[in-house]
Order: structure tokens, then sequence, then C-alpha cells
């Protein structure tokens, strides 16, 4: 008998609703913010208006005699007690990071820092007090913008004597995965193509619904935090490391999280507070964001300038990339942070093949906010950057951009594939997914109609974009992780408990925030065990409950963390097999595991594991020496990466006219290896294309050059509305990956990766006739019109630039960074 | 300031700040936690309710304006077990993830439904415009619009009474 082969029960890839809506949607739901504990007090968090000052005076009189305010701590008061913020990720030994105290001590190095900490009764009581807290600042100079910092003329921290975080470099032609890249490029010079190009990936703003909370309750024997997290089991590791209070002694739990996208998987300053000042006080203390703290004191994502040159042949096979990344960590280095841009290391090479590859990654601080994980943390840049190149390399090539990426492509016969970048790809299928998306685009007719257009002069232009995008899902091999400096594991880990009832309790170290996983776990479990979908609960989110964990992002959860589901399940078959033999006298040979039940070959006797689960409890007619159980634990560390591709296509109209841009049609086909829940799929491929459409089109964190965030509440950094966007197309190709069980890849983050470039490549398709090669992120219509009205003529000297053929146009044209979009 | 509104079919009476704002005596006053607060500057639409039978961004409305009238939230929708038609649009087309948009969603869409029945794809669109999300694209939501709209359309008459 081998539990692997069972069959189905018909669970997986069935469109089960959703267990976890009937709270959601009637209003029952446990955000952090919604806990309230006996004598509770609350927070409000004093921040600088400053970039970068020295704190010389903290006048909090006036505030504590305000009603019924309880204390007001400075980081001085509990500078020795506070803990420190971390980072998990510095990316090479020598690695430059700053020191981040949770309230700043001495100085601050970003507008939005906490300065000072109020708490009362009330948080209306809180806040007011808050307002009368008067702090004398020295201002010191600032640095904001990127290619300032690089200079080092200003720094962010004057203790570092840098602005440079670190350096890394991957290259294939010294890892032994390619050939030299200066190599390829000099043959390219001289008998081929060479494309060079800047591309900024400007700073975005995760803009998770929920904003962040915070409740600490320090009586009793353990610590409880509850946050709005998305990574409870990091959260109660860095506490202990960083104040001293034994892990034992801390809880934290992550109720209902309402979204996250890396914007949550963040150890955060105010838990840190929350924390410190719950025990100095004695008493459950609660912090909770207004929308206009979070967007200046969450993390920030992307925030990169990428230098680039692209070398192929005449005939348009590529042949090797060099990538100059300089990147903004903002003014300190966060839990992944340094280590967000070299995630997208492996991804530039996407889904081709190429003789040479170097990517040379510099980190730099500035003193704007922090910047880490935002959905797909690297990878979407990196997805970016070569799929408009390839578009690029069309057009000097002549041939369809689809074509083009033909020409390049890893073929389906290839797989397993070793990369340039040196990852091995496991499966997939590009000409399946590229055929299929071409079929549900009308790409044919789309291209006649574009065409049409340009001959008819229509001031309404079509554009079509591809992206044939892959990624690297379920973070992480933990091996990779050491060898890569990343200071924890990467594995997973899963219980499962047979209640005497016959439910099922299936507790797992992910922690969703919005993704399902209450569902899809019930429907992997209930296939597994032969167990009704309803008898499954799932348990997640607090480090009492599921003691082991790494936590959700990166979309490791199924591909991970259910794969450790996945083989605490078979653990429980194998101890309820023997139990079953004794109970049917017979001999485990003898059994036959079906659809939940053991029979005896040949007979009609049999047990359910339920009925197992049962007998064990009672534990009145076991065989001698067994254990009085048949729960099992399991962790799972993964092998390897796993590898989602897709092919997007999106049409965009543009009214040469105004620059105003709509979008037409937007088909994305992906392929994610085996789906558990196609209901649950669609929905995160549909709210992860809104956010990487929302990167082309409309969002960016703008600061002025006093370092003020003028993107600050939701009316400046503009998110979508229903209003702007339109329903898409999706479909599937499947390609197994052969590393996990399930055979499944992650989808999380595909959505977000892949429509970014395809929506910029249709914009600038739409209107290249009129010689414009490149438009900014965020594409707004003043910055289309501009390029359109300079026909992507250079209006700087050539020599500014020399990394540009001076006629080759590019963001020259546009308006520097931080004027009005 | 002494109130007395009804809250999904509740009375209540009590002494509120003037300056305090009906989502906040919703939720610290009422434990009526199921509203929620997603801004501070009435965009997102998280705090939607219904009052009077109208949708309000309830950040928007002070606690004294609710005076002698009737609020209705995301809690008072159900009856027992048997969900709303929007609630259970919303659940059968998967239109939540996160869900903390939902329950603004959900009262945004009663007050849509009410004033349109059958509203085309554009103007649902529209008709949420004031509702931000952050999970769904919005693609399943305006389905789920749309499947309520389908539903029989009495559910919205006498719901928000």
């Amino acid at each position: 008998m081998t539990v692997t082969d069972q069959p189905k029960g018909g669970e997986i890839g069935a469109a089960r609703r959703r267990k976890e809506d009937r709270r959601l949607i009637t209003g029952r739901t446990r955000w952090t913010d919604n806990i309230t504990l006996p004598g509770m007090l609350h927070v409000a968090m004093v921040r600088s208006p400053f970039a970068h000052a020295r704190i010389t005076s903290i006048d909090a009189e006036q505030a504590k005699d305000a009603a019924n305010v309880v204390a007001v701590v400075t980081g001085a008061d509990i500078a020795d007690e506070q803990g420190t913020m971390i980072t998990a990720w510095p990316i090479t030994p020598e690695q430059n990071t700053p020191n981040h105290p949770p309230v700043a001590v001495d100085e601050v190095a970003f507008a939005g820092e906490v300065v000072a900490v109020v708490v009362a009764r009330t948080a209306a009581e809180a806040r007011d007090a808050a307002e009368l807290v008067e702090v004398d600042y020295e201002e010191l100079p600032a640095v904001l913008d990127l290619k300032e910092a690089v200079k080092d003329e200003v720094l962010a921290h004057a203790d570092l004597g840098t602005n440079k975080s670190a350096f890394w470099q991957l290259d294939s032609g010294s890892a032994g995965t390619g050939r030299p890249i200066d190599e390829v490029i000099e043959e390219a010079r001289a008998d081929g193509i060479v494309i060079e190009r800047e591309y900024r990936q400007q700073r975005l703003i995760p803009s998770f619904m929920e904003p962040r909370s915070a409740v600490c309750d320090p009586t009793g024997e353990q610590i409880t935090l509850w946050s709005s997290t998305q990574i409870p089991h990091i959260c109660r590791f860095a506490l202990a490391a960083t104040t001293g209070v034994p892990e034992s002694k801390i809880r934290v739990i992550a109720p209902d999280v309402g979204g996250g996208f890396g914007g949550k998987l963040q150890i955060i300053p105010e838990e840190w507070i929350v924390f410190c000042v719950a025990r100095r006080l004695g008493r459950p203390l609660k912090w909770t964001e207004t929308r206009s703290e979070s967007l200046v004191s969450g993390h920030h994502g992307r925030d990169q300038w990428q230098k680039l040159t692209l070398a192929a042949t005449k005939e348009g096979r590529v042949t090797g990339l060099k990538v100059d990344l300089t990147c903004d960590l903002g003014a300190y280095a966060g839990i992944v942070g340094g280590g967000v841009p070299v995630l997208g290391a492996w991804m530039f090479n996407a889904i081709y093949k190429w003789d040479a590859y170097q990517i040379n990654i510099s980190n730099y601080y500035t003193n704007k906010t922090w910047v880490d994980a935002y959905r797909g943390a690297g990878r979407p840049e990196a997805t970016y950057a070569i799929e408009r190149l390839m578009d690029e390399l069309a057009v000097e090539v002549g041939v369809d951009p689809l074509e083009i990426r033909e020409r390049s492509w890893i073929t389906h016969e290839e797989f397993p594939f070793t990369t340039v970048a040196g990852m091995t790809y496991d499966s997939g299928n590009y000409e399946a997914a590229t055929a299929r998306a071409k079929e549900l685009f009308g790409y044919d007719e789309l291209r006649a109609e574009q065409q049409k257009r340009r001959e008819s002069n229509d001031p309404v232009q079509l554009g079509i974009g591809v992206s044939t995008f892959t990624e690297m899902c379920g973070l992480a091999p933990s091996r990779i992780l050491g060898q890569l400096n990343y200071a924890a594991g990467g594995w997973d880990h899963a219980e499962i408990r047979m209640l005497a009832t016959g439910k099922v309790e299936v507790v797992t170290g992910t922690s969703p925030h919005g993704q399902g996983h209450e569902t899809a776990w019930s429907q992997i479990v209930a296939d597994r065990l032969g167990v009704p979908f309803e008898d499954v609960e799932v348990l997640h989110g607090d480090t009492q409950i599921a003691h082991r964990g790494m936590d959700t992002y990166g979309s490791r959860s199924l591909v991970v963390g259910a794969e450790a589901v996945v083989r605490a399940a078979d653990k429980v078959i194998e101890n309820a097999k023997v139990v079953a033999a004794h109970m049917l006298e017979a001999s485990e040979a003898d059994l036959e595991w079906s659809a939940g039940r053991f029979s005896v070959r040949g007979t009609d006797k049999g047990v359910t594991i339920q009925e197992v689960a049962l007998a064990s409890f009672t534990g009145h007619n076991l065989f001698d020496d067994a254990e009085p159980t048949i729960d099992a634990t399991a962790a799972f560390d993964p092998d390897n990466f796993s590898f989602p591709h897709g092919t997007h296509l999106c049409a965009m109209e543009v009214d040469t006219e105004t620059g105003a841009t709509s979008m037409r049609k937007y088909v994305a086909v992906d392929d994610i290896g085996t789906i558990i829940n196609p209901l649950i799929v669609e929905g995160q491929v549909h709210g992860g294309l809104m956010q990487g459409i929302a990167q082309a089109l409309w969002e960016e964190a703008v600061y002025d050059d006093a370092g003020t965030l003028v993107t600050g509440s939701l009316v400046d950094y503009t998110l979508p509305t229903a209003a702007d966007t339109i329903s898409f197309e999706t479909d599937h190709t499947t390609s197994p990956s052969t590393y996990t069980i399930l055979g499944t890849k992650g989808v999380g983050e595909a959505g977000t990766i892949a429509s970014t470039p395809a929506v910029v490549n249709a914009i600038v398709d739409a209107v290249r006739h009129l010689g414009v090669n490149d438009i900014r992120m965020p594409c707004t219509p003043e910055r289309v019109f501009r390029a359109i009205q300079s026909g992507g003529v250079t209006t700087e000297p050539a020599q500014a630039r020399p990394h540009f053929d001076a006629d080759a146009g590019n963001q020259e044209s546009l308006p520097p960074e931080g004027e009005a979009r | 300031m002494r109130i007395s509104v009804e809250v999904d079919g509740s009375s209540y009476t009590d002494d509120v700040e003037p300056r305090t704002l009906l989502v906040h005596y919703l939720r610290e006053h009422l434990g009526k936690v199921g509203t929620v607060v997603g801004c501070d500057t009435s965009n997102c639409g998280a705090c939607t309710v219904l009052l009077d039978g109208r949708s309000v961004k309830s950040c928007n409305v002070l606690a004294v304006q609710a005076d002698g009238r009737q609020v209705t939230t995301v809690e008072g929708l159900a009856e027992g077990d048997e969900l709303h038609p929007v609630q259970r649009a919303f659940h059968e087309c998967h239109a939540l993830q996160c869900g903390y948009c939902t329950p603004g969603m959900i009262m945004q869409t009663i007050d849509l439904l009410s004033e349109n029945p059958d509203p085309s794809e554009e103007a649902i669109r529209h008709g949420l415009e004031g509702n931000l999300c952050r999970c769904t694209g919005y693609h399943n939501i305006v389905k789920a619009v749309q499947m309520a709209a389908g539903s029989s359309s009495s559910a919205f008459e006498g719901s928000t009474s």
C-alpha cells in the first residue's frame, strides 16, 4: 500500500466556495482593532515631520497633564529595553546596516519615524495628547534622490560613512553557468544588435486595506501580541532575539488580517513599542494606525533604477544581458530589505536561453520611508525590464514581439532546463500558454485593427502588449537561503489532529490574510484522508497553536506549507494503518486504503480513518505498546523553487491628442501547475493583475524636496477603483511541478509580475510610430502626452546619459521624478 | 450630547462627544465592529452603512447626525442563518479575499441595487467607485453585483428597514 497512489476524492480541482467567507460577509471578523481587553489603554505615536534631524529635546509635560493620559514615553526613556528592529537578510557579510531603534533615540532618518509614544484611556485622548508633545529638532541635510545618494555627498546615516548598503553580483562567466558577459556584448556590437536602456521602477505603497494594528497583553504567564501581520512566527522569534524575553514567554497571534501584499511581511517598530510599553505599564495596550500613518510609515516597495544592456544576434536571438541595478532601501534595512532585489536576480533571464548574464546590485539608503517586499518582490522589476527589452528587440529586428520571444525561449522538450543564472526550471510549456493566449485574445484580429487605425491616422491608436513571464515561487529551500546569507530557513510545518468525533484539525505554519488557506487546505486534506470537506478545520496564525511555521509570503504557502500538510496526512494514514490492522484482525499487508477507508483485501471488512481515530481516543482495544494517537506532524523543506509561467496579452487604446489611455482587453493564461481551487486561483490572478496594472498606470509614492511624502493619503496615492478597470479573461495550461507531491507552483504573485510590462508594452506599441520608445511609469496621461509631443526626441545633451544612443529616445523627455503626474 | 439611534433593529440611547464619528460610535460604543475603518479621507468606503436606507460613509457622518434615525450595518443583514442575497452573491462569486472592504462593498451594493435593480457593468463599476478593494481587482465583485441583481429584487426593498 502506498498512500501517494490513492485515487482522488474530487476535492482537489473543485471550485469550493470559501469557508472563510461566512464570518467576513456577516461582520463577525476578528480584526486586531476589534480586540478589546479589560483595562486596555490606547497608544498614539508622535512622528517626525522631518526627513533627517537630531532630536534636541522633548517636552511631554503638557501631554502628560492632558485628560486621561497615562504615560508619555520617549526613545531615551526606553532605550535599553525596547529592543531593536533587525534585518533577516544582510546580502553580504560586509553589508552596512544602520541601527534601527523602534522609537528614535537621538536621530530620525525619515519623516514618519516615531519619536514619542502617548498612552491614554481612549484612542481619541491619546491622539489629542500626541499633538501636545513638543519635540525640538535640529534639522540635518537629507538625501532623498536615489541617484544623489550614490554620490555620498549627503549621508542618510552619518555614522555609516556612506549611503551604500551592499553590492551583490551574479555573473555567469565566473559562476560557470555561461560565458563572460562582456565578450558577448562585444560580439553583438561588432556583428549583432545591442540595446541599451534605463528603466525606472517607481516607488509604490502596498496599501493593504486593513490598517496595521497591534494589541499587547502583558498580564499572564505569556505576553500575548496580536498583530495585523503576515509573519507571526518570525515576529515572535525577532521579539525574543532582540528584547531578551524568552521565546517561550511570547505568544504572537495574527487574527483575521486584512491583506498584506508583502506590506505586512515586516516586523514593525510599532509592534516592538506596544510590546515594550505594555510590559512597562503592566497594562494591555492597543495601537491602530490611521491610513495617513500607514502610507508614511509602513514600508514601501520597488524603487530601482535599472541600467540594461541586451545583446542579440542580427536574427534576434538574445545572447546575453547585463543589468546594473541601483536600489533605494529608504532609511533602514527591513526584514527582507536588501534581499528584495536579489530575489529578482534569477528572473531577468526569465524564460530565455542565453549565453551570458550578469547582474550587479547596489543598494543605498536615503532619508525616505524604508523599502521592502511588495507583491512579487524583485521579480516584477526583473520581468518588467526583460519584457520591455524583448519588445524593443522585436522592433529592432522587425518581427512580431511574440515571434522574437520564441526565438530565445526554452522549448517544452528542453525541461528540466538549467538557466544562465543557474536555476533549474523543472517544467513548463511556453508554446502552449502563448497559443492559448493568442486564441483568447484574438491576436491577429487586433493586430489588423491596429494596422487599420495607423493607416487612417485615427486619433485613438491601439497598442498590443506582450508579457511572457516566469517567476520563482515557493520560498524557499533552506540550503539555498543559507548560501545567500539569509538568517532563517524556508521550510514549513503542519500537524494533523484526528479528533474523537471524527473532525480533523489541520494546523499550518502558514499565516493567510485573504488567500483562503482554510478552504484550500480543507480540500487537500479531505482528498488525502478521505474525510468530508466539512469535517476539516484549519488552524493557523497563533504561535501557541501553530507552534512552528515560516508564515505567508513569496507564493510559498501552497508550495511549501501545504506540502507539509500532505506529508502530515500521509503519516496519519501510516499511523492509522497499524491500528486498523489490529481492529480488523488482519495483517497490514492485507489492507487496502481507499477513500478514507481501510479494508481487508477480498472481504467487505473495513474501518474508516475516523473510526480509527475514535478507537485511538478511547484506547480500549489497541495493540500492545501502542501510542493512543494517530496524530502526526511534518515539516517540509523544498528541494527547489517552483516556476509558474504564463503569457499575458494586453490591448490599450491611447488618445494621441490627450494622452489618455484605456484598457480594451486583457488576457492572462497562467501555468501554475496543479490547481487546488480554480475559484481562489482566479481571484489571486485578478487581484494580482490589478496591482501590476496599477504600477503601470496610476501609482507612485512621491516625495517633495524636503522629504515629505506628498502622496500621503488615499486622495493622492491613487489606488484603482472599480470604475478605472475592466473585467479580465483568464485561463490556464497545466505543467505540474515535479518537486511537489501535489504538483502545485504558487499563484499569489503571478498577475502582478506579468501585467506591468504587458500594459506599458501596449501603450508604447500604440504610439511607437510617433517616435516613442518608452514612457516612464506610471504612464499618466500627462506623461503619455509629453512623450507623444516630444516624439521621443531627447531634450538633454546626449553625453549626459552616455549609456544611451543619443537618438534612441527614452525617459529624458519626461519631467524629473516627483513632478506633477 | 444624548442621541437615540436604531441600529440593526435595536434601539440605543447614549451620551456622545459631539465630534464622535458615526463609525466610532458603532464600533466603540455599540461594539458593532463589523463596520471597519480603512482610511481617514473618506476614500475607501470600508465603513459604509445605510442611514435611513441610503448608503453613507460612516466616517463622514457624526454620531449626532444619526440621532432619531435608523442605521443598518453588515451585521444586520442576515436573518438567522439566512444570508442577504448580496451576501450570498459575494460568497458565490468569490467577491472577497481578505474581506476588509467587504462590509462596505456589500452595503454600497445594496444601495446601488435599490436605485437601479438592473445595472449595466459600467453602472456597477461607477456605483462602486467610492469603495476601494485591493484584493479582487473588482472583477468578481462586479460579477457578484450582477448575480445579486438577478436574484429577487424585493430583497433590497426589505433590507433597509
